[in-house]
């Protein structure tokens, strides 16, 4: 009975409210928050003392990186620096790695034939497992352990706001939300992490957009492969490869992947996803000395570590199922050169061939590992090999028939496809939808047979390879 | 759209909560403040805990928890997604301010970037609405002095009403005054704190005053009076679903647990939306 009587009472006062409310007008919350306004602005008006002169050199410094002169060109030259740091520093270590990890696969390799393992386990364990693990690990330790310090520094810098403001009313055009940028930039790093950073965005519409594009940002278990395709690509058109050109590259790519989430928003809130983009104040925070010390512990252990943690569990377990592919005799060939062949036709037409387009469907688990299992498709060894270098890789995929035009392509796939496992139940968990888990890989899918499909044909129109 | 149903994590976060209260804390404190004050800075200077901090606006989204152990008691510390505002509907703002009021945190520390106070205050302002038990603390105030800005603390804490604490987070300084204000805030009673939430205009004001009787009678105590009969005039449904579930199920004693009171928040929500609009 309380409670009745107490509902009673509510309705009462939400009656009486309404009544109140329609009298004072429709504007409360306005008129509310101004009077907050006022009220933080007298005290600050009476406790706070700037500075006689406000002599800035933050300010000076935003009218540079926020103008519209200097913006673009910064970003686009901070972005290949970047690159360029990342692949040019990572070559030695990685081949340190490479060679230090294999030279143990031989030890190990040796141990299975003392132990008189049977030839199966050497091969899943030692020839599918450990050779995935030393792959990941070579090829991504190096360039994470140096992009992610320097990604980290320019977000204690101060600088990432600043792209986002840069970028916020091209994307306010598009119908998105200005802060869409800023959870691309996370995407950078990983793009299940996007997906959750999109959670910044309010409107629910534009939040979805953001987690429905978020995987035309190349993550970093893309990098690599971006980086390898790029180089592949300038060696196959103009033979040579040299660093700077191919960090051009991809920092061309990364903005055709930006070009192409403008573009697919834009479509999104001209369709399924209608609406008018909400408007927000973006703060430009201080610049602020980064914490040397602190940003390069986070950055290790909190993403570096992270991801290749991740990697490397998927790695192991991809490595032994693509080992039991490849190894999984039906008449003449094996499990992996069926499928492959099933896929050829589709393959051609898009510019690749069926063991890239296998090589995408079995890297779905984490992208780290298509190029491995490409090499291993092509080298119907059975197992994934390291090559020595990238002259011997050239060489591979030359006698598999490739021109510059299949680097290209796939240079194009790599950033347009379906996002990795991860990403897709992320997604799924974000938007509490199949649907949109389903657009989610569609849309970018979609997106990145069109362009292939469209390159192949304009080139071979055109006569040109 | 559900708003803070749609935060699953919030609530077994909540869960774990109660189980930490239960079991050995003695008071949980409620970590707000806008975005890029170094409130994940602070965070993790007070609780040792290592978590990313970011520098860009509305970094933190999900909550993070820890403790800190001061004057022999165990302190738990909520550190709630970075905000400028309590009012408007991002869900950052709703996870935020509904564990304010539904959470009843012992204490909650606003944090503020002294080199842009005045901003800042509007967020100090909304959460002294709710509770009473607002600490504020003024953080980079090292950047304020490098900026040559000059803040007279005692004033503010004169104009507020609450305990005010210049702090810089990231060398540690001024946590430990910041831990024994909150030991005081929380475990002794502060005669001082007679917090000075803010005035509207008379028209606002005599609207106010004309729903007092009947909101208090509503509230019993239970949440602060004027904050929801300003909501009751500002008429956000969603709020008021849980304002209302929340007093009326409550029990007359002793507050509900965090769990208790997520699920009952997500009820209100489900089952009480069409009613009261």
């Amino acid at each position: 009975m309380a409670n009745a009587t107490w509902e009673e009472k509510f309705n009462e006062a939400a009656a009486k409210s309404r009544m109140l409310r329609n009298r004072l007008g429709l504007d409360i919350r306005e008129r509310v928050v101004k009077n907050i306004y006022r009220q933080a602005r007298e005290i600050a008006a009476k406790t706070v003392t700037l500075p006689e002169r406000e002599l800035d050199v933050s300010h000076k410094l935003d009218d540079i990186i926020t103008s519209k002169l200097f913006g673009y060109p910064l970003m686009f030259a901070l972005l290949s620096l970047v690159f360029w740091l990342t692949i040019s520093g990572a070559n030695y270590p990685s081949e340190l790695l490479a060679n230090l990890l294999f030279a143990f696969e031989d030890r190990l390799t040796r141990f299975f034939q003392w132990a008189g393992a049977p030839a199966y386990l050497h091969g899943a364990l030692v020839l599918g497992m450990y050779r995935g693990l030393a792959w990941v690990v070579s090829v991504m330790l190096p360039p994470m352990a140096i992009f992610f310090p320097l990604f980290t520094f320019l977000e204690d810098l101060g600088y990432l706001p600043r792209v986002a403001f840069n970028l916020d009313h091209i994307f306010k055009k598009a119908g998105a939300h200005g802060k869409q940028i800023l959870t691309m930039c996370m995407g950078f790093g990983c793009n299940a992490a996007g997906v959750i950073a999109c959670r910044i965005i309010e409107s629910p519409r534009e939040r979805l957009i953001a987690v429905l594009t978020n995987n035309f940002v190349p993550c970093n278990g893309r990098f690599p492969l971006l980086i390898t395709m790029a180089a592949l690509f300038l060696g196959l058109m103009v033979h040579d490869a040299n660093n700077l050109a191919a960090s051009a590259v991809v920092a061309g790519v990364v903005v055709l992947g930006v070009l192409v989430t403008l573009a697919v928003s834009w479509t999104l809130s001209k369709t399924i996803l209608r609406g008018i983009p909400s408007t927000f104040t973006l703060e430009l925070p201080p610049y602020r000395r980064p914490k040397i010390g602190t940003l390069l512990v986070r950055s290790v252990f909190d993403r570096t570590l992270f991801v290749l943690r991740r990697a490397v569990a998927v790695a192991a377990l991809a490595g032994i199922v693509t080992w039991v592919f490849a190894n999984t005799q039906i008449g003449e060939l094996s499990l992996l050169a069926h499928l492959a062949g099933k896929l050829e036709t589709f393959g051609r037409l898009l510019g690749l061939d069926g063991y890239i387009l296998l090589a995408f469907l079995l890297g779905l688990p984490a992208n780290e590992i298509v190029v491995p299992i490409l090499i291993m498709s092509y080298l119907a060894e059975g197992a994934m090999l390291e090559l020595a270098s990238l002259a011997d890789l050239r060489l591979l995929l030359v006698n598999n028939g490739w021109t510059w035009l299949t680097a290209l392509n796939m240079l194009l796939f790599s950033l347009f496809h379906f996002p990795c496992a991860t990403t897709l139940l992320t997604i799924r968990k974000e938007t509490q939808s199949l649907k949109w888990t389903l657009l989610a890989a569609l849309i970018p899918t979609m997106a990145g047979c069109l362009l292939c499909l469209a390159l192949a044909r304009l080139v071979n129109a055109c006569g040109l390879v | 759209m559900g708003g803070t149903s749609s935060y699953p994590g919030v609530f077994v976060f909540l869960d774990e909560l109660k189980r930490d209260v239960g079991r050995k804390a003695d008071a949980v404190i409620a970590l707000g403040g806008n975005p890029n004050t170094g409130k994940s800075t602070l965070f993790n200077a007070l609780t040792g805990l290592n978590q990313h901090t970011g520098n860009w606006p509305g970094k933190t989204v999900v909550l993070a928890k820890g403790t800190y152990r001061h004057r022999g008691k165990e302190i738990t510390v909520v550190d709630l997604p970075g905000t400028y505002s309590l009012l408007a509907n991002s869900a950052d703002e709703q996870v935020a301010r509904d564990f304010i009021c539904f959470g009843n945190p012992d204490a909650t520390v606003v944090v503020a970037d002294a080199t842009c106070l005045e901003r800042n205050l509007n967020l100090v302002l909304q959460v002294m609405e709710i509770t009473p038990k607002t600490v504020l603390c003024v953080n980079l105030a090292d950047e304020a002095a490098r900026k040559k800005i000059k803040i007279n603390y005692g004033k503010l804490r004169e104009l507020l009403g609450i305990p005010v604490v210049p702090t810089v987070a990231r060398d540690k300084t001024g946590l430990e005054e910041l831990k024994n204000i909150l030991d005081q805030v929380i475990f002794s009673e502060m005669k001082q704190l007679q917090p000075r939430p803010p005035v509207y205009d008379e028209e606002i004001e005599a609207a106010l005053a004309q729903l007092q009787a009947e909101v208090e009678d509503l509230c019993q105590g239970k949440l602060n009076s004027r904050w929801v009969a300003l909501r009751l005039l500002d008429g956000d449904p969603a709020l008021l679903n849980n304002i209302c579930h929340y007093l009326q199920r409550t029990g007359q004693n002793g507050r509900p647990s965090p769990a208790e009171v997520w699920r009952r928040v997500n009820y209100g929500q489900r089952h009480l939306g069409r009613e009261i609009q």
